[in-house]
């Protein structure tokens, strides 16, 4: 049985294809994956994001414990910021990617991939179990009693305030800056809204009780439709969030590949003290890796490059030299993208490469990150 | 869902269309089946003056999330693509039983066509 978000019926409504996504059963398009990602790129588009997963950790000792199992350093934050970070195991092995929030001193909200929930949840209790401080931390899955939704696009700042009831020009959501993350009300009930994001567009990620997400889903739909507001699927996630090259678990990360192979090494503070994995992020930062990961863009018209196509290196003596790990016909772009992992002296930009497709070659070049640059 | 199937196309039950004309059949893919690859993003057709086999794989359709093989419904000399959606694989969505056919076929099985499915008889398989 697939699971289901709090917006099922309401996707039912409005027509949208249904698939299984890593066991949920979720919108992949509405009125069709282009038009979606056009209305991201140039207006605004509304994604159900509720598979996501929140955990909430509490106490005096939390910003210690997140610092020890988080890659990222937890004390850059002040209250109502977040930041992009990774979670690993001693190998360095990336057991998720996901973003924290400080939303009050000792209170931190955790928003991880919806299939690494139980993973995450039963990897962060094993290492609490054994956290000196364990008694000062509280931590709670608290992943079936939120919803989620991400108001992504240029006008989206334009219209956001409009979906909450108040007069006052506090904690306006517009006025947030990047990663800041501020609580609204709405049906009296709290939301917690954020200027962050997965398809390199300014916009904002909610997270809400779940009883009111039907109602804040057409709440945003309205106040946003003559801004041109669609309600948009995975499938235009996911090429958008190809475009600017961000990572997908299951597709670049997974418990063999480490940050600094997927190119987050930015996210990586070494300078913070010990954490899980920092050994072995140390050295690779210190004497590299065996492998990278790039992006890459055909040179013509093609079939698009899809996961798991085998990537070669160019010329008459080219050899296989990687595999794709996302792949897609750019909708901005108008030719095959995507990013997969070569060995670091085969990972220049402007590199020529080729990627096997039905036993033939498309030819492409190793470009930087990311492929498109909102203007 | 409503399906737009004109009257004078037959289907395979693998979701390709023939329309034959003079000897000559037009094959494509149906209204269902465009619709359930999502957006066309790239069409791969068979060469010109090659034989075909009724059942065999003989052209691909890449859609957003899928490439999926066309099986041709009829056997035959293949006598024309569609060079048009090489450039315009969006035809394919927008009009699947017209501007978005993928090639043309001369029949040497002519046979074959009566032991495709009949409009509402393929109507019935997709649940329309």
């Amino acid at each position: 049985m697939l699971k289901r978000t709090p917006l099922f019926a309401v996707h039912q409504k409005l027509g949208a294809r249904l698939i299984d996504f890593g066991g949920w059963e979720m919108p992949v398009q509405y009125s069709g994956i282009h038009a979606e990602h056009h209305a991201v790129r140039t207006a605004a588009g509304l994604f159900d994001i509720s598979h996501m997963g929140e955990i909430v950790v509490r106490g005096g000792a939390a910003p210690d414990f997140l610092n020890h199992v988080l890659t990222n350093d937890i004390r850059k934050l002040q209250t109502r910021q977040g930041q992009y970070t990774l979670m690993c195991n001693e190998r360095g092995g990336t057991i998720d990617d996901l973003y924290v929030y400080q939303v009050e001193t000792e209170e931190f909200l955790l928003i991880v991939n919806a299939s690494r929930i139980s993973v995450d949840a039963a990897w962060l209790n094993r290492q609490l179990a054994v956290f000196p401080r364990r008694e000062d931390v509280d931590l709670k899955n608290l992943s079936a009693d939120f919803g989620a939704l991400a108001l992504q696009g240029p006008k989206t700042a334009e219209f956001i305030d409009a979906c909450f009831a108040s007069s006052s020009k506090q904690n306006l959501a517009s006025s947030l800056r990047k990663n800041e993350i501020v609580r609204r009300d709405f049906l009296g009930r709290p939301v917690y809204v954020s200027r962050t994001g997965y398809t390199g567009e300014d916009g904002f990620e909610m997270v809400a009780p779940a009883e009111i997400m039907p109602t804040l889903w057409n709440k945003v739909l309205e106040v946003g439709m003559p801004f041109g507001l669609k309600p948009a699927g995975l499938g235009a996630r996911d090429t958008l969030r190809t475009e600017v090259c961000y990572p997908l678990y299951g597709h670049e990360l997974d418990e063999d590949t480490t940050p600094v192979e997927a190119g987050l090494g930015v996210f990586v503070a070494l300078g913070k003290g010990d954490f899980v994995g920092r050994p072995v992020l140390a050295e690779q930062k210190a004497r590299g890796t065996t492998k990278k990961l790039v992006a890459f863009k055909f040179a013509e018209r093609s079939a698009p490059p899809r996961p798991d196509y085998p990537i070669w290196s160019a010329g008459p003596d080219g050899r296989p030299i990687g595999r794709v790990t996302s792949g897609i016909q750019s909708p901005s772009l108008g030719v095959g993208i995507g990013l997969g992992y070569v060995p670091p002296e085969m990972a220049a930009a402007n590199s020529l490469i080729a990627v096997e497709i039905r036993g033939k070659q498309a030819p492409a070049t190793i470009a930087p990150k990311p492929l498109y640059r909102r203007s | 869902m409503s399906l737009n199937i004109p009257g004078d196309v037959k289907h395979a039950k693998t979701h390709e269309w023939v329309r034959v004309r003079d000897g000559v059949g037009t094959v494509g893919i149906s209204d269902h089946a465009q619709h359930e690859l999502t957006d066309v993003v790239f069409v791969e057709l068979p060469v010109v003056g090659r034989h075909i086999e009724a059942g065999a794989a003989c052209a691909v359709v890449e859609s957003v999330k899928t490439a999926s093989d066309i099986y041709s419904p009829v056997s035959g000399e293949v006598t024309a693509v569609n060079a048009q959606l090489v450039q315009h694989p969006e035809q394919v969505n927008r009009d699947p039983y017209g501007a978005g056919w993928f090639f043309q076929v001369r029949l040497s099985k002519p046979a074959e066509v009566e032991g495709l499915l009949a409009p509402e008889d393929y109507a019935g398989q997709v649940g329309a």
